[in-house]
């Protein structure tokens, strides 16, 4: 890992003055990632907050070669960028060592991008994809997205007198990836940046396709304090609703596990999406979900323990 | 003198692949669908035999073909893909972004009907969706025009001031699976006639980083579509110049519409692609018979060649407009909507419509042997029965 020092001579290729929300996730998930190379970097992007939030023509907060397509093919648009630099590089036109990221929220990635995407890493181009995960359609008003977590009150799925917020759970897109048999898949959230430093780098220097899934909270969409993002982001990871995890070759391992778990609740009390679980009439949600979470890391922790005493595949 | 060529047996999917070899792009991404899946079998066979250098993408849908070629496009370097039917439909948000975004992406489609119900066979229905999507559109009667136009293609889309994707299309299976011999020109003449690819903005130059796709609302949106209208324009003037260039290698008079007949004509047909290769043998026999009829083809779509075709019907009697495409409007097809509204104000000639072929139901010599009777019928009384007719269809 770079020392701060190191890191801070990374130049900055989010400018600041772009129009994300103060306390924004996304953004700084964004520049978390981006100091894990010192490399050039190309930027793919999908319809979205950080797009909107950063391109408003005719400005450009990228410091950096930028791409957006539409909302579901920013992985078949990079792929298409990617293979030409490839093509240029093998006929020695181009000489730079230049480095491939998408940034796509959990809309773009969970659902209407998750074929495209699929297609990408199955193609095995050198990219890296991350997910800025808010869990749910925050650029649009809150609606309800497959990464949307049982029971949270979102715009298209609220909370009323009959239904209590999402009914589903959500899926488990890292687990999806890993599925695909990529060198290096991982969780983060930005509250533990070196973390997400160390995972960047990984991925960065990993050739083939790679994918993170970073965690990032949303106030409008939460319903939380501006000022409490990182704190939230926290509590995500200390109740276990978050775990930090990577797999590497097929190896899964913890990257980080709190000492003692917090319940849930610690984490569901400091956002108004949950506020409706905590009445006397859904004491069982509250129960289901912590049971829920619960099973997760016991399973997360038989995919550790068992992939790890097994040889890495070559 | 006369340029080096061979004449080798080709079906039009194969003579677009043949001039995709020559085109020798840095990038193909497709996905199969018939009737376009031999133009990217016999291309991926060029690419595993190592007879070019292209990169190809076998991406997992033709949304993702689009995507992905666009993607390359930007980054800068000559990328192509190719379509048919369902899978123009699945680009057709992309398609957009493409011309938006000002690239000159070159494209072969083979035409054929869109769903539903499904069908494979040959109509325009799915090009004629992409109409109004920004891109440039050529239809080809056979396997040598299909060869010679997406050659000329490249050199049309990159054109600096013109900077717009084409597409190249030929009839599904008629055209794109009959075998012609068609006139292969020499590797090396084809490479220098089209030049390399310079482009001015490309998304891999790290040191003068550009943002490509961002939001553009209210208070710029509507000059970048004005531009793109105005390069259509542009694109109008500058095309003849580029296809002289063409002419004069491949020896062909290739222009924004063809005529056949038509300088004496009383009446005439209006059509594009395979079905002009039926209508001139119908006109010669019709012309046996002293019936003074002949054909305006259409060749260019977009830009639309309104003036040419005004031009060109000035003195006709009566003229029948061929679509090979319904629009559900009940005023006929889209290319009788638009040469009617090119002949609106300028000449005062009657204009009817026949909708044909829909679902690749074959147009035969017999089918335009009666158009033309009714349109001479037309051009005798001055009357017009019906404005819109379906042939070959039973009723």
């Amino acid at each position: 890992m770079a020392t701060i020092k190191e890191l801070s001579q990374i130049p900055e290729r989010l400018s600041g003055g772009h129009r994300l929300c103060a306390g924004c996730g996304a953004s700084i998930a964004v520049r978390q990632v981006l100091l894990g190379t010192k490399d050039p970097v190309i930027i793919g992007g999908q319809t979205g907050c950080l797009e909107v939030g950063t391109t408003i023509y005719p400005y450009t907060a990228w410091k950096t070669p930028w791409i957006h397509n539409a909302f579901e093919n920013a992985a078949a648009t990079m792929s298409g960028v990617e293979t030409a630099y490839r093509a240029l590089l093998k006929k020695g036109k181009i000489k730079e060592d230049i480095k491939f990221v998408i940034f796509g929220g959990d809309g773009g990635t969970y659902d209407i991008g998750l074929q495209a995407l699929s297609g990408m890493v199955e193609r095995g181009h050198n990219i890296l994809y991350v997910c800025y995960d808010n869990q749910a359609y925050m650029n649009t008003s809150v609606q309800r997205s497959g990464s949307t977590p049982f029971g949270a009150s979102t715009t298209t799925a609220p909370a009323g007198k009959v239904l209590q917020g999402k009914s589903q759970f959500r899926k488990e897109l890292t687990e999806i990836m890993v599925a695909h048999h990529i060198p290096y898949a991982a969780q983060a959230t930005i509250y533990y940046w070196k973390d997400l430093v160390n995972k960047a780098t990984k991925a960065f220097q990993t050739k083939g396709p790679t994918f993170i899934n970073v965690l990032s909270p949303c106030h409008r969409g939460w319903r939380y304090e501006q000022e409490n993002t990182l704190d939230i982001s926290k509590l995500a990871v200390e109740t276990g609703f978050w775990p930090l995890y990577e797999v590497e070759n097929g190896v899964w391992r913890w990257t980080y596990k709190p000492k003692e778990k917090k319940p849930i609740t610690e984490f569901l009390k400091t956002q108004g999406r949950f506020k409706h679980l905590f009445s006397d009439k859904n004491k069982q949600l509250l129960e289901e979900i912590q049971k829920l979470v619960d099973n997760r890391l016991d399973y997360l922790e038989k995919l550790c323990s068992v992939t790890a005493t097994e040889q890495k595949p070559e | 003198m006369e340029n080096k060529y061979k004449i080798i047996p080709l079906t039009g999917d194969q003579a677009a692949a043949e001039a995709m070899r020559q085109i020798n792009p840095d990038i193909v991404a497709a996905y199969p669908i018939t009737p376009q899946t031999e133009i990217v079998m016999t291309f991926a066979q060029f690419v595993a035999d190592g007879i070019v250098d292209t990169e190809m993408i076998q991406v997992e849908s033709e949304h993702s073909a689009m995507s992905t070629t666009l993607g390359a496009c930007a980054a800068g370097v000559r990328a192509m893909t190719a379509t048919s039917s369902q899978g123009l439909a699945l680009m057709w948000e992309v398609l957009y972004i493409a011309s938006g975004y000002r690239l000159p992406i070159v494209m072969p489609v083979v035409n054929r009907a869109l769903s539903g119900p499904i069908n494979i066979h040959c109509d325009h229905s799915d090009t004629m969706g992409a109409r109004d999507s920004g891109w440039l559109h050529i239809y080809c009667e056979n396997a040598q025009e299909v060869y010679e136009m997406t050659i000329a293609a490249i050199k049309i889309a990159e054109h600096p001031e013109i900077l717009l994707p084409v597409m190249v299309c030929q009839d599904g299976f008629i055209t794109s699976h009959a075998t012609e011999g068609v006139k292969i020109f020499d590797d090396a003449d084809i490479k220098k006639l089209i030049g390399e690819y310079k482009p001015k903005y490309p998304l891999l130059d790290i040191k003068n980083p550009v943002s490509y796709g961002p939001l553009d609302l209210q208070d710029y949106y509507f000059e970048h579509k004005r531009q793109q209208s105005e390069a259509v324009k542009i694109a109008k003037e500058k095309i003849p110049g580029i296809l002289s260039e063409f002419n004069k290698f491949f020896g062909k008079d290739y222009g924004y519409i063809e005529t056949y007949r038509l300088e004496d004509a009383e009446i005439a047909i209006i059509a594009m692609s395979s079905t002009c290769g039926t209508a001139r043998s119908v006109i010669d026999e019709l012309h046996k018979n002293n019936i003074k009829a002949g054909m305006l083809k259409i060749r260019f779509f977009r830009p639309f060649p309104a003036e040419e075709i005004v031009n060109a019907c000035r003195n006709l009697r009566a003229i029948a407009v061929l679509d090979r495409a319904e629009s559900f409007s009940n005023q006929g097809g889209p290319l009788f909507a638009e040469v009617r509204a090119a002949l609106y104000n300028n000449v005062s000639i009657p204009v009817v419509n026949y909708i044909y072929g829909l679902g690749g139901r074959d147009i035969y010599t017999e089918d335009i042997k009666s158009i033309f009777s009714e349109v001479k019928e037309i051009a005798s009384t001055g009357k017009v029965k019906n404005l819109v007719n379906y042939q070959g269809v039973r009723e």
